[in-house]
């Protein structure tokens, strides 16, 4: 036991160390892939057959491949095809050798996909009525959109937003796979330097439990600012 | 006095039903409109296609002089010219709604602003100012912080009025103001409604409350299957109905 506590804190450091990289992973990752998921969202509801086809296209092949199939063929594609073109000789080329930022592409794109379908579902779920009051005051469709239909639909859809965020956080573990180290690809280092199998992945597990709470918690008190409005007046 | 709002001969259909058949309307500066009529008589959809959240199939509106140019589509729906002369117009058409339809994610302050402030560019800091004058005129001022979930349903319809008011319109639009409040709101509500009556703003009102058609308005109009089947002023409309229909209508409403 003692032996294993001393074991646990010699490899402490350097899966500690990793974090930062899976919440970077996370932290883009959701940035970019709920951003794009706004134009998904809206090009789905469109009415224009060449938005919303497409659009419709994406969030299912997006959801119905596994993210790691994609995570290799924008990695391993992408990596074959950028070679040998402009690309290499570009300022850009350091990033694009990089494991990582094929990593924050793939989730984002993923994430896009996801997410878009939510915000689809949450635009609308937004009351009528309060868009068609913006209508009668005068606002243009950007500004509807931009000041009632985008932010309310938002507060409906941030509960599964969370939900998605968390399983982004362990997604990223598959960067691993793509030579990036983040946690669980460090944590599988560790097993093949010191030949053992289960106290590293515990502790990766314990790191990834502590930092799902942390978020958690976040959202939770971001959520509670966002949908102050349906919380008792202070 | 001038003509604030023109209608004329508008029609309106929902697929086959022939919501609005013809309908001409004047409002002077000043003018409040009652319109009354059992449900399904149109004068909810006239309301709203007056502002073009419906769009009438034909027929002419006017707003200060102003016509609202509409181009007829092949199909017998017609859609607007110039969406930007409709938001500007609609921004002078100010509408309260039976469900309030305030911002839900904004305070009631902010819900005041709105529309000011994006739309018609007033600065940040003078529609503040315009906003709390005129929650404390609806008389909500200390509300203004909460969102429109915490208040009653009467304090959501003066919040409502206020917003309205903010955009300085030419004519108030109201579509069945009190009809989703119980019964002991209404009465604060309608008191807002008489005092803005009183101030002589143009007002064109859907209602149910014969009282306040009565006392208020300055003329009544009655819609029976999407036409208006009488019209005059309220005492000479109310105590001496020509048509059968007003007739009937009428002892359907007084208990």
């Amino acid at each position: 036991m003692d032996e294993s506590l001393s074991f646990f804190l010699s490899i402490a450091p350097t899966l500690l160390a990793a974090v930062p990289v899976t919440l970077t992973l996370t932290f883009f990752s959701a940035l970019i892939g709920n951003s794009l998921a706004v134009p998904v969202a809206v090009a789905s509801l469109s009415p224009n057959p060449l938005l919303r086809y497409p659009s419709a296209f994406y969030i299912f092949v997006m959801r119905g491949t596994p993210l790691l199939a994609q995570t290799y063929l924008i990695y391993y594609g992408l990596g074959e095809l950028l070679p040998g073109t402009w690309v290499q000789k570009s300022f850009l080329w350091p990033y694009l050798r990089d494991g990582f930022w094929y990593a924050i592409f793939a989730f984002s794109l993923n994430t896009a996909g996801y997410t878009g379908e939510i915000l689809r579902g949450a635009i609308m779920a937004v009351p009528k009525g309060e868009i068609e009051a913006a209508r009668a005051y005068g606002f243009s469709k950007g500004l509807i959109f931009w000041r009632v239909t985008l932010p309310r639909a938002i507060q409906i859809c941030l509960p599964t937003m969370t939900g998605e965020t968390i399983l982004l956080l362990k997604a990223t573990s598959l960067a691993s796979l793509i030579t990036v180290w983040e946690v669980m690809g460090t944590a599988r280092q560790i097993q093949k330097v010191t030949f053992r199998v289960y106290e590293p992945l515990i502790a990766a597990g314990l790191l990834y439990i502590i930092m799902v709470f942390v978020l958690t918690r976040l959202m939770i008190i971001v959520e509670r600012r966002i949908n102050r409005h349906r919380l008792a007046p202070v | 006095m001038d003509t604030t709002l023109k209608v004329e001969d508008l029609h309106k259909r929902f697929g086959a039903v022939e919501v609005l058949k013809g309908v001409s309307l004047e409002a002077r500066t000043g003018d409040v409109i009652a319109m009354i009529g059992s449900s399904g008589s149109g004068k909810s959809t006239l309301l709203r296609c007056i502002n073009l959240l419906e769009i009438p199939n034909s027929g002419r509106v006017t707003v200060n002089g102003e016509l609202i140019r509409m181009k007829p589509l092949p199909d017998g729906t017609a859609k607007p010219e110039d969406m930007k002369q409709v938001e500007r117009i609609r921004s002078k058409l100010a509408m309260v709604f039976q469900s309030f339809n305030l911002w839900s994610h904004r305070t009631i302050l902010e819900n005041v602003i709105e529309a000011p402030i994006h739309v018609l560019g007033v600065p940040r800091k003078e529609a503040i100012e315009r906003a709390e004058a005129l929650l404390a005129k609806v008389g909500i001022a200390e509300k203004r912080n909460f969102y429109p979930n915490h208040l009653s349903g009467g304090q959501q319809q003066r919040a409502a009025i206020a917003r309205a008011l903010a955009m300085e319109p030419s004519v108030l639009l109201f579509d069945e103001p009190t009809s989703a409040l119980d019964p002991e709101l209404v009465g604060e509500v309608l008191q807002v409604m008489r005092k803005l009556a009183e101030e002589g703003r143009t007002m064109l009102v859907v209602t149910h409350e014969m009282g306040f058609a009565r006392d208020v308005a300055s003329e009544i109009v009655f819609l029976h299957k999407g036409q208006i089947e009488e019209k005059g002023a309220p005492r000479e409309v109310l105590s001496a109905p020509k048509s059968e229909r007003l007739k009937q209508f009428l002892s359907s409403t007084r208990h």
